[in-house]
């Protein structure tokens, strides 16, 4: 099983770097960090607060800019090209991004114009992403008046309205209740079904047990990467949160 | 691709029409967009009046004739004195002014009378509170023209031939030297570089705390229709600012509206985006709403003090007069005040309005510079 999704030299890897770093003053957030993601999977990105997850995918993403190293995404470099970067990508931070005193309706209409959605074409998009949510009546509800689940899909919605070959969650999950995360785990495996690349981090064990590939960070280093199974089979422990916990106290002690 | 199916498909429109959800979502900010306007123009159009008149007065008159009670009327007279009481000596006089009951004092020697019988030169004294020279320069004036106006009205009773020489003053634009007149235009200068740049460094703050900033940053949309989309309905709100200041100063000041409307409203705009630009520099640097806030209204002092909006630039010091000269509001005001009172119009004026559209283009083209489409 680990050995078919073994990345094959070449092309077809969806995000690439290598030397990747990011020092802010003195303090290095990401160290040297070559990865290599395969298009078509759900990759996650493991480690605790302060381990350089978030600070990665804002490097990706084009938010911040790298201080040594190169980051290609979709085949594009993210510091050359950020625009064209930007129109195949989705991003979904913890923060939602949505506009709380807009309604869900003028919140999926607002980014879908933004990705360059017109007329017909926009309406179109827009009402099939509603009846995906299922919100009906409530579509014209301020979105601040929502839970943070509903929160959560109608900001997935707003960040694949262009259908990105590549989405990015930066920590999708956190503060939403466990039905939400299982429904929303559900959505991100038929995105993934349907082609779509993903890279999520995440501190929730269960949740790193779904992707098919994850890269553990710990001081802004990569620490260690494979399949889940994989990963097992090499540190021979029981589960992934064993694995984690054991790297953490060994990165720290280093 | 051409320019009207790339203009269509401009993220600017989505942002513009977002914006403008917004604002009209947020009841309570679109009120006092309207109403500070209002209630600046009553506060400031009030509490400035710089001309004090009838000044509290004493009279010592130690020659109680006819002729000494006709210089006290003339002095009251001038409107600039009101006579509040009489002092029987030179100590109680200056008690009364120490204490503060009265500000000016008329003091009329004994032989006032007799000399003026004998067509000797009479005198008498006004004495002023200068403590606070704002309060008793125009009494000193008034003095001195109640003495010359009583001094011909003497000689033209005894049939002596009028004055040699006689200059006088035409007070032009402002002929009853009403400080309303110079103050109002001025306030739609000082509101518009309050609220302009607090309101735009704010919304774009508020962006960025709430996370939607660096959700949009992901997005394709540019700088310039970013920027664009936020400050487009704020020169909207700009407008109706101007409308607000320019409507009650004539219905409630009576500031006169002589120049042309169309003149003023098109050289506002090149102010209201050099501010607007301010205000996008400014978010820039703050992380923060309150910070945007506080670091709005460090900027607004230096406006209020150094733009002549109160004080006439030509008595500040050559520094200050450099400082006024690169603030924007300092040629708006110019314009304002020349447009309002003096029915300037281009050709008068073309020189505060290629200053504006200078700070206009250099202010916005920084802001979109410093603007990076990046958290770092």
């Amino acid at each position: 099983m680990a050995v078919a999704h073994a990345p094959a030299a070449g092309t077809d890897a969806i995000i690439e770097t290598r030397g990747l770093r990011k020092a802010f003053g003195s303090l290095v957030a990401v160290d040297d960090l070559d990865l290599r993601v395969p298009r078509g999977e759900v990759f996650g990105l493991l480690g605790s607060n302060g381990s350089g997850k978030t600070t990665t995918i804002r490097m990706l993403c084009g938010l911040l800019e790298p201080t040594a190293g190169t980051a290609r995404v979709a085949g594009l470099d993210v510091v050359r090209e950020p625009e064209a970067v930007r129109r195949r990508i989705g991003y979904m931070s913890q923060k939602f991004g949505l506009y709380d005193d807009l309604t869900v309706l003028e919140n999926l209409r607002f980014y879908a114009g933004l990705y360059g959605l017109r007329g017909a074409a926009l309406e179109a998009r827009v009402a099939e992403q509603l009846a995906e949510l299922g919100l009906g009546e409530r579509a014209g509800q301020l979105t601040g008046t929502l839970s943070g689940g509903w929160k959560q899909r109608i900001a997935l919605a707003c960040a694949t309205s262009h259908r990105p070959a590549l989405l990015f969650l930066d920590e999708p999950t956190a503060g939403v209740d466990p039905a939400s995360r299982q429904r929303f785990w559900e959505h991100i495996a038929a995105l993934a079904a349907a082609g779509t690349s993903v890279l999520v981090t995440t501190h929730y064990m269960d949740e790193a047990a779904r992707c098919q590939r994850l890269v553990l960070l710990a001081r802004g280093r990569l620490i260690a990467d494979g399949t889940p199974a994989a990963i097992l089979a090499q540190f021979g422990e029981p589960t992934l949160e064993a694995v984690f916990i054991r790297l953490q106290r060994e990165a720290g002690a280093a | 691709m051409s320019l009207r199916t790339w203009l269509a498909g401009s993220p600017f429109w989505p942002m513009l029409r977002k914006e403008f959800i917004q604002m009209r979502r947020d009841r309570l900010t679109l009120a006092l967009m309207v109403g500070v306007p209002a209630i600046q123009l009553l506060l400031f159009g009030f509490a400035i009046q710089t001309e004090v008149r009838h000044l509290p007065t004493i009279v010592l008159d130690e020659a109680r004739t006819s002729e000494s009670r006709a210089l006290v009327a003339a002095l009251e007279n001038t409107d600039d004195f009101r006579i509040t009481g009489y002092v029987a000596s030179r100590d109680e006089l200056r008690r009364r002014i120490v204490r503060g009951d009265a500000q000016a004092a008329v003091v009329i020697p004994p032989d006032f009378a007799t000399d003026l019988a004998r067509n000797r030169s009479a005198a008498a004294q006004v004495i002023v509170d200068a403590a606070d020279p704002m309060a008793s320069s125009s009494a000193m004036q008034g003095a001195a023209q109640a003495g010359i106006a009583r001094a011909q009205a003497i000689l033209r009773a005894r049939g002596a031939p009028p004055l040699p020489l006689e200059v006088s003053v035409r007070p032009w634009f402002n002929p009853t030297l009403r400080s309303a007149t110079y103050i109002v235009p001025g306030i739609i200068g000082v509101l518009l570089s309050m609220t302009m740049v607090i309101i735009t460094s704010i919304a774009v703050v508020r962006e960025r705390e709430r996370g939607t900033l660096e959700q949009l940053i992901v997005t394709p949309i540019t700088r310039a229709s970013l920027m664009l989309g936020k400050i487009v309905p704020f020169i909207i709100v700009g407008y109706v600012q101007i409308t607000v200041v320019l409507v009650l100063g004539k219905l409630v000041f009576d500031v006169p509206l002589r120049g042309s409307l169309p003149f003023l409203y098109a050289v506002s705009l090149p102010f209201i985006v050099a501010s607007l630009g301010i205000g996008l520099i400014l978010s820039t640097f703050v992380a923060t709403q309150s910070q945007a806030m506080q670091l709005g209204f460090l900027f607004l002092l230096p406006n209020i003090l150094l733009s002549g909006f109160m004080f006439p630039r030509q008595a500040m010091p050559a520094l200050a007069q450099w400082l006024g000269a690169a603030l924007p509001l300092t040629y708006f005001l110019e314009l304002l005040r020349g447009i309002l009172l003096k029915d300037a119009g281009a050709a008068d004026l073309w020189r505060p309005t290629v200053a504006l559209v200078a700070f206009a283009v250099a202010l916005v083209t920084a802001a979109t510079l410093k603007f990076h489409k990046s958290l770092d």
